[in-house]
């Protein structure tokens, strides 16, 4: 460290552009700042020594110097601003539609969107906000709101804490705001120190030399905001460990109980009531609305009660449940336990529960059945042996069954949301059996022009079963079998959180407003009235709005001989 | 019930009308000589008499419209873009009587007209409240947000006047064509507003049939279809038949009608313009230079430079944090990457480089006016084309 020291006596640290004490400009320095080329100072940093303009000769000072730069900074934020723009040209793949031609992103995005779309997925941007490169981007800015942040809190605030209220003619007379004045008395002197301080100007007074300052503080307000940006990016990073994170989803059916995911079966939900309302489309304010956009859901809840299981209890075993919450899951309603929030996320109002089937002679379809089987569809068996001698092997079952666009059919979850069959019937004591397809009561609902979305089925069970698809595809089939009757259930989606990186959130935004607040509405203004051998010297500067520290100063000499400052702007253009 | 919305709609229309009014009395200032500031003209005091008698006007619509439908009037697009229009001219207000521009309001108002306007043309029913919309953060959040946003607008409305003004006209240049563009794209709203108002004027109705989520619906075209649905039939008779149809990746409710009225917007605002440079016989920001003899372009930057330091921080907290809390009672997570959250997100850093490029890298003046225009664009982007066309969660307004 070569230190340098000023004519005043104090010593400062290399690189430093103006005296921390005095301002005298530092000679061979001047260039740093730009001082060189200018009348008046940069007094942007007031020539502190920063560590980056200061050292470039190893890589971390050369990595240090690119992460200071703001042109850097704005660069990387021009970049995340671009690249997220370019995330929204298309949905992101978790938002591809439900009812897309394929949930698969390969296929998705090239069919619906041409070779955009294919251009579009084979890049990453089908998952942009969590691809390396938009998160290395992120922390990129991370790193540049640090570096940056340091570079300049550090040498700032030695330097304002060490200013002395004596400083350089050089100092003085080349800021933007200066006046001298040849003549001016001791109580003229006094007067204008009193209307300053009337202006909530803080007053250091060294030999007749003094300093009037106010708002300091809010040349923290940029490193305050900062700050509040690195809590939030730490959160971020917190939030993707499962001990601040948890995020699960549970599918619960009226009447049933089941254990929470992601509680290490600790606690469980039970459904008492799915519950949907609808607006009254004879609501005199919302008839004209609800007549064009059809019908408008008010309401998705869920009566929910939670148990929690008691401690030392064998997982699974019911007896040991202690209810601990019983609540209304409403949208924008989350019922809270123990840390854990639990909110109405999904509805199915048409999940099958039980499926009953007759068997027919397919020439007399009308005449009594041959037999009857159910099927229960939380746990459909392999094979079912009816009373008189009919056997019915499932040789497959789509829960959730639709047609791909190959004409394949597929399941699209794993819940009995439209469940087909393809079942082999064996007659009584014969070894050859027959083929068929039953199922799809979701098409058949949507082909009566039913929204099977928003409609419950359950009223129209029978119907809807009699035109379900029954499918002989052979078409030498002796017998048919036909959907009698189904039971349906209602099922609420409930989404599980426990997320204990929230606060770090709220601090950081917090904090990030006060720094706006404190950087953007208050002004670091500085005032040094220099003696002189009858008069004074009078400059000025503040970090912004100079129209409002020429006020005070106009307000402050007024009635004295004391002449304003001269505003020495240089323009560039 | 129906007497309380028909005041509201009443109180609305006056306000359109209390601004117009206001725009003209703005607009005599500018043949005023300004030998003394202090002397502060009639025209001008009389304007924003008007104004505020119009805000008044628009804060009755609003209140009546709430306790009819009994919900804030902030649900769905026309609302909000009306609310929006308002918190221009609250804003506008505000900042006249810290700097009394009065060349000010001959933009700021026309800005907020356009955009009442344009909000009209949506449709004006009240509709019920869905389920995640039932929230005290509606109100909370959408406020705030359009706070934030009418503020923001101001920097752009004194951004334009600096650019005007600014902006050599004697030669055509890259910065003129640019201007041009800017304005241009302001007539385009007016344009679509006229030919909406043609057309709802003679009842104009084109029913096309097409199928979404493998269901057939119907759409209503009140504008002659130049592109149909994708996959729709016209069902109507004697109306103009389309000429294609809108591609098949727009998405959203009603994407085709609603790329169809883009294209009216274009075609009407483009003639609109046309016929106005006809007119003028030089481009429009030679034109409206003149008028702005008496501006101070020191004056304009300040108050663009105060307008953001005031909008930014209001905006991230309407945009981004009381979103974020809302998202996070509504849906269990605070941020989601939704289309309409990664706009907000964008907007949020952008004014944020401004922010750095001014405070730190001294752009001033026009660099700034030309920033500030652009991030005006951000926020009607993720107001209109976000809805419109990159439909995503937030798709109600």
């Amino acid at each position: 460290m070569k230190n340098i020291k000023c004519d005043c006596g104090h010593v400062n640290p290399e690189g430093t552009v103006l005296c921390e004490s005095c301002g005298k400009p530092i000679a061979g320095n001047q260039h740093i700042d730009g001082n060189d080329q200018k009348k008046l100072l940069n007094m942007r940093y007031d020539g502190t020594a920063r560590r980056s303009q200061t050292y470039n000769k190893t890589i971390i000072d050369k990595i240090w110097s690119f992460f200071s730069s703001v042109k850097v900074g704005v660069w990387l934020i021009v970049i995340a601003l671009i690249a997220s723009a370019v995330g929204t040209i298309f949905p992101q793949q978790q938002y591809i539609p439900a009812d897309a031609i394929s949930r698969d992103p390969a296929v998705y995005y090239p069919e619906t969107y041409g070779i955009f779309g294919r251009v579009y997925y084979q890049l990453g941007f089908h998952n942009l906000f969590s691809s390396w490169w938009y998160l290395i981007l992120i922390a990129l800015i991370g790193v540049s709101l640090v570096i940056c942040s340091l570079d300049r809190f550090v040498p700032l605030y030695r330097a304002l804490k060490r200013q002395k209220a004596k400083r350089h003619y050089s100092f003085l007379s080349r800021q933007r705001l200066f006046s001298e004045t040849v003549e001016v008395t001791a109580t003229e002197k006094e007067e204008v120190i009193k209307k300053l301080k009337a202006q909530r100007y803080k007053i250091t007074e060294e030999n007749g030399h003094v300093l009037a300052e106010k708002g300091r503080f809010s040349r923290w307000g940029p490193y305050v905001n900062h700050i509040g940006l690195i809590i939030i990016l730490l959160a971020a990073l917190l939030r993707t460990t499962p001990v601040f994170y948890t995020n699960e989803y549970v599918w619960v059916s009226e009447g049933e109980q089941t254990v929470i995911p992601g509680t290490k079966s600790e606690y469980y939900i039970e459904n008492e009531a799915f519950i949907l309302d609808i607006y009254d489309e004879n609501d005199e304010r919302f008839k004209d609305a609800i007549q064009k956009q059809g019908v408008v859901p008010s309401n998705f809840q869920t009566n929910a009660i939670v148990y929690k299981a008691k401690e030392g209890a064998l997982v699974g075993s019911d007896s040991e449940l202690v209810k601990v919450a019983e609540d209304e899951i409403r949208m924008n309603h989350p019922l809270e336990v123990d840390g854990y929030k639990l909110y109405q996320s999904g509805y199915q109002l048409n999940e099958v529960n039980q499926m009953t089937f007759t068997i027919h002679e397919k020439d007399n379809l009308e005449g009594e059945d041959l037999g009857e089987f159910s099927i229960d569809l939380n746990d459909p068996k392999s094979e079912y042996e009816l009373e008189n001698g009919f056997t019915v092997s499932l040789a497959d079952y789509f829960p959730d069954y639709y047609l791909d666009n190959t004409g394949e059919p597929k399941t699209e979850t794993q819940y009995p949301r439209n469940p087909t069959f393809i079942f082999n019937l064996f007659p009584p004591n014969m070894e050859e059996y027959e083929t068929s397809f039953v199922g799809d009561i979701k098409g058949a609902a949507e082909a009566i022009g039913i929204d099977t979305e928003s409609v419950e089925l359950s009223p129209m069970s029978k119907v809807i079963g009699k035109f379900a698809t029954s499918l002989d595809p052979t078409g030498e089939n002796d017998y048919q079998i036909v959907i009698k009757d189904i039971d349906f259930q209602r099922v609420s989606g409930i989404s599980i959180r426990k997320d204990h990186s929230l606060p770090f959130f709220g601090v950081g935004a917090l904090i990030f407003m006060i720094g706006v607040i404190q950087g953007m509405y208050w002004q670091h203004r500085r005032i040094w009235i220099q003696p002189t051998e009858n008069g004074v010297l009078l400059a000025a500067h503040t970090n912004k709005n100079w129209f409002a520290i020429k006020k005070d100063i106009e307000k402050a000499i007024e009635n004295t001989n004391v002449k304003m400052v001269n505003d020495q702007q240089e323009l560039d253009e | 019930m129906g007497s309380l919305l028909s005041l509201s709609s009443t109180m609305l229309y006056s306000a359109f009308i209390l601004y117009l009014v206001a725009t003209f009395f703005f607009g005599f200032t500018i043949r005023e000589k300004h030998s003394s500031s202090n002397k502060r003209s009639i025209a001008a005091n009389i304007g924003i008499i008007v104004t505020i008698v119009g805000f008044v006007a628009q804060v009755v619509y609003f209140i009546t419209r709430w306790v009819a439908s009994g919900h804030a009037p902030v649900s769905n697009l026309f609302e909000f873009m009306t609310f929006f229009g308002m918190t221009i001219v609250l804003a506008f207000i505000i900042i006249y009587f810290i700097y009394r521009v009065s060349v000010l309001g001959l933009f700021a108002l026309p800005t907020a007209l356009i955009i009442i306007a344009y909000a009209s043309m949506f449709p004006t029913e009240i509709a019920p409240l869905v389920p995640s919309l039932k929230s005290h953060w509606l109100y909370i959040h959408v406020t705030t947000v359009s706070l934030g946003q009418g503020i923001l607008a101001i920097s752009f409305v004194t951004g334009v006047i600096y650019l005007i003004k600014k902006i050599d006209q004697s030669v055509p240049s890259k910065r003129t064509t640019w201007l041009e563009v800017v304005l241009y794209s302001l007539i385009l709203f007016v344009g679509f507003v006229i030919v909406t108002t043609i057309f709802n004027l003679m009842d104009y109705q084109a029913t096309f049939e097409y199928t979404e989520r493998n269901k057939a619906v119907e759409t209503e075209y009140h504008l002659p279809a130049i592109a149909a649905p994708n996959g729709g039939q016209l069902v109507s008779e004697n109306v103009m038949e389309p000429l294609f149809e809108a591609p098949a990746w727009m998405h959203g409710a009603d994407a085709g009608r609603k790329f169809n009225t883009l294209l009216w917007s274009f075609i009407s605002g483009t003639i609109l313009y046309g016929l106005l440079r006809l007119f003028l016989r030089k481009r429009i920001g030679a034109a409206l230079q003149p008028i702005l003899n008496n501006s101070k372009l020191d004056l304009l930057d300040e108050i663009t430079y105060r307008s953001v330091a005031i909008g930014f921080p209001v905006f991230t907290l309407g945009g981004l944090i009381f979103a974020a809390i809302w998202a996070q009672e509504a849906w269990g997570r605070f941020w989601g990457w939704d289309p309409k959250e990664v706009w907000a997100l964008i907007t949020w850093f952008f004014y944020a480089a401004f922010l750095h490029l001014r405070l730190s890298r001294g752009w001033h003046g026009e660099k700034s006016a030309w920033l500030a225009v652009g991030g005006f664009a951000i926020i009607m982007f993720n107001l209109i084309a976000v809805n419109l066309i990159l439909a995503g969660l937030h798709s109600y307004a």
